[in-house]
């Protein structure tokens, strides 16, 4: 028995599968256990499974090895201090994570987000799905062993991180997003190379194309594998691309649009076939019609301000503080005292990269949230996981598991 | 600012063609203790005891998508526990949020895996952080805590610092 707290952790393989039948009998099963750390497990997933030969009958995953009680730590923070936790979360999406904290808040308030604060959240939103789905396909396809794909993606990956660490002054944890608007104005070359990046785009979402999609050793790893019908997606909780490979046709930035985006044109890529083919297509689709929905928004970028008309939540002006009574004070108590929020609850979900990403904000009309959950789309989709694999060999557990696209951290919270 | 519609009688008369309320007042109107919309936001409070019933009636009505359960501790007022289930229609292109009280002396609610097997994980994480017990649950272990934790972090009387 483990006795020391860590090691307490870890639970027996065998509390949660047991090999059948008896021992010593020539048809027995074996329970294998893959992770926490294994290079195909996206971060610290462990499976538990149950094989005979090389098929799977049982696939448990056990969860929990990067709980950090976010939501707990939520509680004990302000509103605006709860904008940097959401970053960490999920370290590919930081800025669809603060646009549905922040949109939630604003819901509470009741704010009023000004045009051109909408339309560079929905660019920024596009770019950070950019990121992801580049971040997805190098590591599917390395899975898979397709090493080269891995590299061509990061490098257009550090391109939009430049872009990122451009505008916020952040690579990852952005945190650019603020309750009533954004941090600061973009600086003054960002549009133009955005502009420049989203220009070569399409040629490189082309490359990578040409190296996997006509790719037999590919095409056979993903044909065919990880089936899952629309029926059992709904019923197991998926969204996002695996549920719009399923069949599907939901996205939440058309059928219930937020922050501006029933003012952008974009398709929403569907397909029938239910594998991990399908979910391959649909994202690589779907990064093309994000470069789309950028365009559209640097054509027609309002100008105006970046925040609401909300002296109360928003933070003033650095000039206006150094001439008005009022800003310095408003600055002073937003600073010391955070802002109260009136009593209520809200539930604002976006589309991120992985699915439905939904934060459900408590307020007891103080300065701190009273309780803020995240619905997870990775937390949900994991539990597709058996449906998926049963029946298959370890090796398509690999190629599934790519497909979902989960982030642990997002998981375990 | 638009303001809160408070009660069931006026929430219907606001929303007259709501299908979820609609559905459960024609189902079980004992059941709908309360109901609220604020902030565009639909919510029916619905008695513990009738959580699955009133589940499968909204699904039956079209909400077919169950996207979240979750929990709030209200300590130190009673009903302490306030479980939270968020259901989505893919055709009407809604939500509906139901709630439910779960007094401290007993905290405990169905489960409804049976209507959305979803919920398996959901219904998890509810038993682990805050200890409200699922009944009829296939397979109610912690999934966040390790095993043997003692207390559920996400109550209010739980320490944010833990227990040193």
């Amino acid at each position: 028995m483990p006795t020391s707290p860590e090691l307490a952790k870890f639970v027996e393989t065998t509390t949660l599968l047991k090999a059948r039948p008896e021992e010593g009998s020539k048809d027995r099963t074996m329970v294998l256990n893959m992770g926490p750390q294994h290079p195909s497990t996206h971060g610290v997933l462990r499976l538990v499974i149950e094989i005979d030969g090389e098929t799977v009958l049982k696939v448990v995953p056990d969860i929990g090895y990067l709980h950090t009680g976010i939501e707990k730590t939520c509680e004990a923070k302000f509103y605006q201090q709860v904008v940097p936790m959401t970053d960490r979360i999920d370290y590919l999406c930081p800025m669809t994570n603060n646009l549905a904290y922040c949109l939630a808040i604003e819901k509470l308030l009741q704010l009023e987000i000004p045009d051109r604060a909408q339309w560079i959240r929905v660019m920024l939103n596009e770019l950070t799905r950019l990121n992801s789905h580049l971040v997805w396909l190098g590591t599917h396809a390395m899975d898979i062993g397709a090493l080269t794909v891995f590299l061509y993606c990061f490098r257009e990956r550090e391109d939009i991180l430049r872009l990122f660490e451009h505008v916020s002054g952040q690579r990852m944890m952005t945190s650019y997003f603020r309750v009533g608007g954004l941090a600061l104005e973009p600086p003054l070359d960002f549009f133009d190379r955005v502009k420049a990046f989203i220009k070569r785009m399409p040629e490189k979402i082309d490359q990578y194309e040409n190296l996997l999609t006509g790719n037999p050793i590919f095409v056979n790893r993903l044909k065919g594998v990880g089936h899952l019908s629309a029926a059992d997606a709904i019923a197991l909780g998926v969204t996002g691309p695996p549920l719009r490979a399923s069949g599907v046709d939901w996205d939440l930035r058309r059928d219930m649009p937020y922050s501006s985006y029933e003012k952008f044109q974009f398709k929403v890529p569907v397909s029938n076939d239910c594998d991990v083919w399908a979910r391959y297509v649909v994202r690589m689709q779907e990064m093309r019609e994000s470069v789309k929905i950028i365009e559209q928004a640097l054509a027609g970028m309002p100008e105006g301000r970046i925040t609401a008309d909300a002296p109360k939540v928003v933070l003033p002006d650095r000039e206006k503080m150094k001439t008005q009574m009022e800003s310095l004070i408003y600055h002073f108590k937003i600073v010391t005292e955070g802002f109260t929020v009136p009593a209520g609850e809200v539930y604002q979900a976006v589309e991120s990269p992985r699915g439905e990403m939904g934060y459900y904000a408590v307020s007891d009309g103080t300065a701190k949230p009273y309780r803020v959950h995240m619905r997870n789309p990775s937390f949900a989709t994991l539990q597709a996981l058996q449906t998926m694999c049963e029946g298959r060999l370890i090796a398509d557990v690999v190629a599934v598991i790519g497909s979902i696209d989960i982030v642990l951290g997002e998981i375990d919270r | 600012m638009d303001s809160a519609v408070l009660g069931k009688d006026a929430v219907l008369a606001a929303l007259p063609d709501n299908r979820a309320l609609t559905a459960l007042l024609a189902w079980k109107a004992e059941a709908v203790l309360d109901a609220k919309y604020d902030r565009k936001e639909l919510t029916i409070t619905i008695s513990r005891d009738e959580i699955r019933g009133a589940c499968q009636t909204v699904k039956t009505a079209g909400y077919n998508f169950l996207e979240d359960v979750t929990c709030v501790d209200w300590y130190p007022g009673e009903p302490r526990f306030q479980v939270t289930y968020h259901i989505l229609s893919h055709g009407l292109k809604e939500r509906v949020r139901l709630i439910s009280p779960v007094e401290s002396i007993d905290p405990s609610i169905d489960s409804i895996t049976s209507i959305w097997p979803s919920a398996n994980y959901y219904e998890r994480e509810v038993w682990d952080l805050f200890g409200v017990r699922i009944l009829g649950h296939p397979d109610l272990r912690r999934i966040m805590m390790p095993e043997e934790w003692e207390g559920h972090p996400l109550r209010k009387d739980y320490p944010v610092e833990g227990y040193r």
